[in-house]
């Protein structure tokens, strides 16, 4: 569908994109290296730094024992000290154990210490529902980062995009959480995948497709969910804008105002469950200026159940959104407020 | 529900107690065998951590435990879980998303839970049962209920910061706990010669002022001698104490591991300890059982488990609705 996809083929997974990320940066520069769980020899519980360290070595790619905690601040005291670090938690759910060096040191050191020190990390991570794991290690809790400020909050949803986000990111002089649906891992991405360096820049939302009559704000997985509605409703003469903010932290609302401006309509949707949710901020944002008076319908939203993820599969798919969901919350609006 | 019969005490100290525990070990193996089936014909979903190899252990430490005494368990728990003395049809019913299983559906392979055997639950994070046990221990303390909490973790859970504080939060207020560190070499890809810089990993509690001992986890015995020892000494008021069962998982970590951070030879070293065997031939030499007997015990384990299996395929499916209300304990009035 996209220009890029003419200059090259590269379908690669998010897997593939994420490594190709990492090894662009490891070349380029030698303070950066990654550390984590598994990652050496088994190439992450996800297989995405496969062969990483074949390519650079066991001081480069780290293999960690089981403590979060002491390798999130082990890279915290590494980036304070010249080196700008990768760090991968196995699951995101995980993040609750180094959640001290994450919230309390990570993210506040540039500020509390007025500038004199500051914080060039990258946290990656799995998270999200859909494999059976259970409430564990199914979460989605971008919202837990986004309300901490001094983080910068990365969710991407497609390989091409989740390459060149990374990119920044790891240029990025502050510390930057970096949240990868685990169920886009083994899948190519509806966009070929960039052969070279070119980065996407952080917090800059992205307008996924263009249409007047409803505006969609989703995030991570939901971005591909929206699209195969956006896709399915355009036959029936339904047509969507779609937008993926990509960075939920800083974020960039001008693309959504300008959108609501022109449909009138809008509908959020996350993973995550909806009390307390980041799309809550969105549907504040447009309520709080002058967009609110563009709408026509009241905003929808559809998140997750406020529950912890479920085991079986049949409730499993209960707990979050699906595209039906979505379709039938998009068709609603559009044919109910006219 | 079946009644639960656990039988207490020596593996050898009578041919009842060296039934028990060849069932038991029996039980655990051909359950986690079934599992692997079930996942691999589709009808389980999500991933399984299975505990082939490690049987003597949890059968060993569960021995030494009255039914009121309490466990918290770990990812790879349903050994654990079995040699408590969980209902093996209510355990696969969880596997298989039914609504009779242990948590409704709810909660899968890293979740399952029994009161009734005092199992406080299986747990998905590494390392996060380990506080649990000693809050249970706790409670005993405060309640003077006389009954102890046992902690099972693996290897890889012991450089988690809960393992540290909560052995020192133990020693200080010397209670009723076993901190029982199945040393399985591994902890995903990760050895044990990599992640600690020490040998004997029950030396950990020499930094806590907690004894520890390190047995030979392949060995239901030498397990079951530890496990009492540690009992005892809890249940009188001497505090906590560490046990180390080195042992070996013979499978993967989980289904998606390539296993490439070991050799096969060292797997096949491995199966040759293999825990049933070992004890069949301690059996032999002391003429506490029979072939026959043998042979009739390993049948009862397999039919129990196909029964369980047969049981929970036909109960009823989980369902949605009143997850909602699930949530939260009600309050009462
Ligand atoms: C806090 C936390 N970190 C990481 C994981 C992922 N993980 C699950 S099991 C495991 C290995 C655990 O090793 P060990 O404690 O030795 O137990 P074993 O699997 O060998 O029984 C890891 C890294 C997790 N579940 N929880
Ligand atoms: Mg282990």
């Amino acid at each position: 569908m996209s220009e890029k996809s003419d200059t090259n083929n590269r379908m690669l997974t998010m897997a593939e994109s994420l490594r190709e990320a990492m090894t662009i940066a490891m070349t380029e520069r030698d303070d950066v290296f990654l550390m984590g769980e598994d990652v050496g020899i088994y190439g992450g519980a996800f297989g995405v730094s496969s062969e990483m360290q074949n390519k650079f070595g066991e001081e480069r790619v780290i293999d960690t024992p089981i403590s979060e905690l002491g390798i999130v601040g082990a890279a915290v005291g590494a980036a304070l000290a010249g080196m700008r670090p990768i760090v991968e938690i196995q699951f995101s759910d995980f993040t609750a154990q180094a959640m001290d060096q994450i919230a309390n040191q990570a993210a506040k050191i540039h500020f509390m210490l007025g500038g004199a020190l500051h914080v060039p990390l990258v946290l990656r991570t799995p998270q999200g529902s859909g494999t059976g794991a259970a409430a564990q290690h199914s979460q989605v809790l971008e919202t837990w980062f986004a309300n901490i400020p001094g983080l910068k909050v990365v969710v991407p949803s497609n390989p091409a995009d989740a390459k060149g986000l990374l990119l920044s990111a790891i240029d990025d002089p502050n510390p930057v959480i970096f949240l990868e649906h685990k169920l886009l891992y083994k899948f190519p991405g509806r966009d070929a995948v960039p052969e070279g360096s070119e980065r996407i820049p952080l917090g800059v939302s992205k307008v996924v497709r263009r249409g007047s009559d409803l505006t969609i704000v989703a995030t991570g997985i939901m971005v591909n969910k929206s699209w195969d509605v956006a896709e399915k409703l355009a036959a029936e003469g339904i047509n969507i804008t779609l937008i993926d903010p990509r960075t939920i932290s800083p974020l960039d609302m001008e693309p959504i105002h300008e959108s609501v401006r022109e449909t009138g309509r809008l509908l959020v949707v996350q993973e995550g469950p909806s009390h307390g949710g980041f799309i809550n901020e969105v549907i504040a944002r447009v309520s709080e200026s002058p967009t609110f008076g563009s709408l026509i319908a009241p905003i929808k939203r559809l998140a997750g159940m406020n529950i912890p993820i479920p085991y079986a599969p049949q409730l499993e798919r209960a707990a979050v959104p699906q595209v039906e969901d979505i379709e039938v919350a998009a068709r609603e609006i559009v044919k109910n407020w006219r | 529900m079946t009644t639960i019969q656990l039988l207490k005490g020596h593996p050898l100290s009578s041919k009842e107690h060296a039934t028990h525990a060849l069932l038991y070990m029996w039980k655990v193996r051909k359950f986690e065998e079934a599992v692997k089936d079930l996942f691999g014909r589709g009808m389980m979903h999500g991933t399984m951590h299975l505990s082939i190899g490690q049987e003597a252990s949890a059968t060993g430490m569960c021995l030494a435990l009255d039914l009121a005494d309490q466990i918290t368990s770990t990812h790879r728990g349903h050994g654990h879980c079995i040699a408590k003395g969980a209902d093996l049809t209510r355990m696969i019913a969880e596997l298989l998303g039914k609504k009779i299983g242990y948590c409704g559906g709810r909660g899968g392979s890293m979740h399952i839970a029994d009161v009734e055997t005092g199992n406080l639950g299986a747990n998905g994070v590494v390392g996060g049962g380990i506080p649990i046990a000693v809050g249970a221990a706790l409670a005993s303390k405060l309640q003077k209920k006389g009954t102890v909490a046992v902690s099972f973790f693996g290897d890889g859970a012991m450089n988690e910061g809960a393992f540290h504080e909560a052995a020192n939060l133990a020693a200080i207020w010397k209670l009723p706990v076993i901190f029982f560190c199945e040393n399985n070499h591994y902890g995903m890809s990760s050895s044990t010669d990599k992640a600690f810089a020490i040998h004997k990993l029950s030396d950990r509690g020499l930094g806590y002022g907690i004894p520890g001992v390190t047995v030979d986890g392949n060995n239901v015995v030498e397990v079951y001698e530890a496990a009492e020892a540690a009992v005892a000494r809890a249940k009188s008021g001497g505090g906590p104490t560490i046990i180390e069962a080195v042992t070996y998982r013979w499978e993967g970590h989980s289904r998606s591991d390539k296993n490439l951070y070991r050799t096969k030879e060292e797997i096949e070293e491995w199966k040759h300890k293999d825990p049933i065997p070992k004890f069949i031939s301690i059996l032999h030499e002391k003429n506490l059982l029979s072939q026959v007997e043998i042979d009739a015990i390993q049948q009862q384990a397999y039919d129990e488990i196909m029964h369980a299996v047969n049981e929970a395929v036909k109960a009823e499916s989980a369902e949605p609705s009143g997850l909602l209300d699930a949530v939260f304990k009600k309050v009462s009035a």
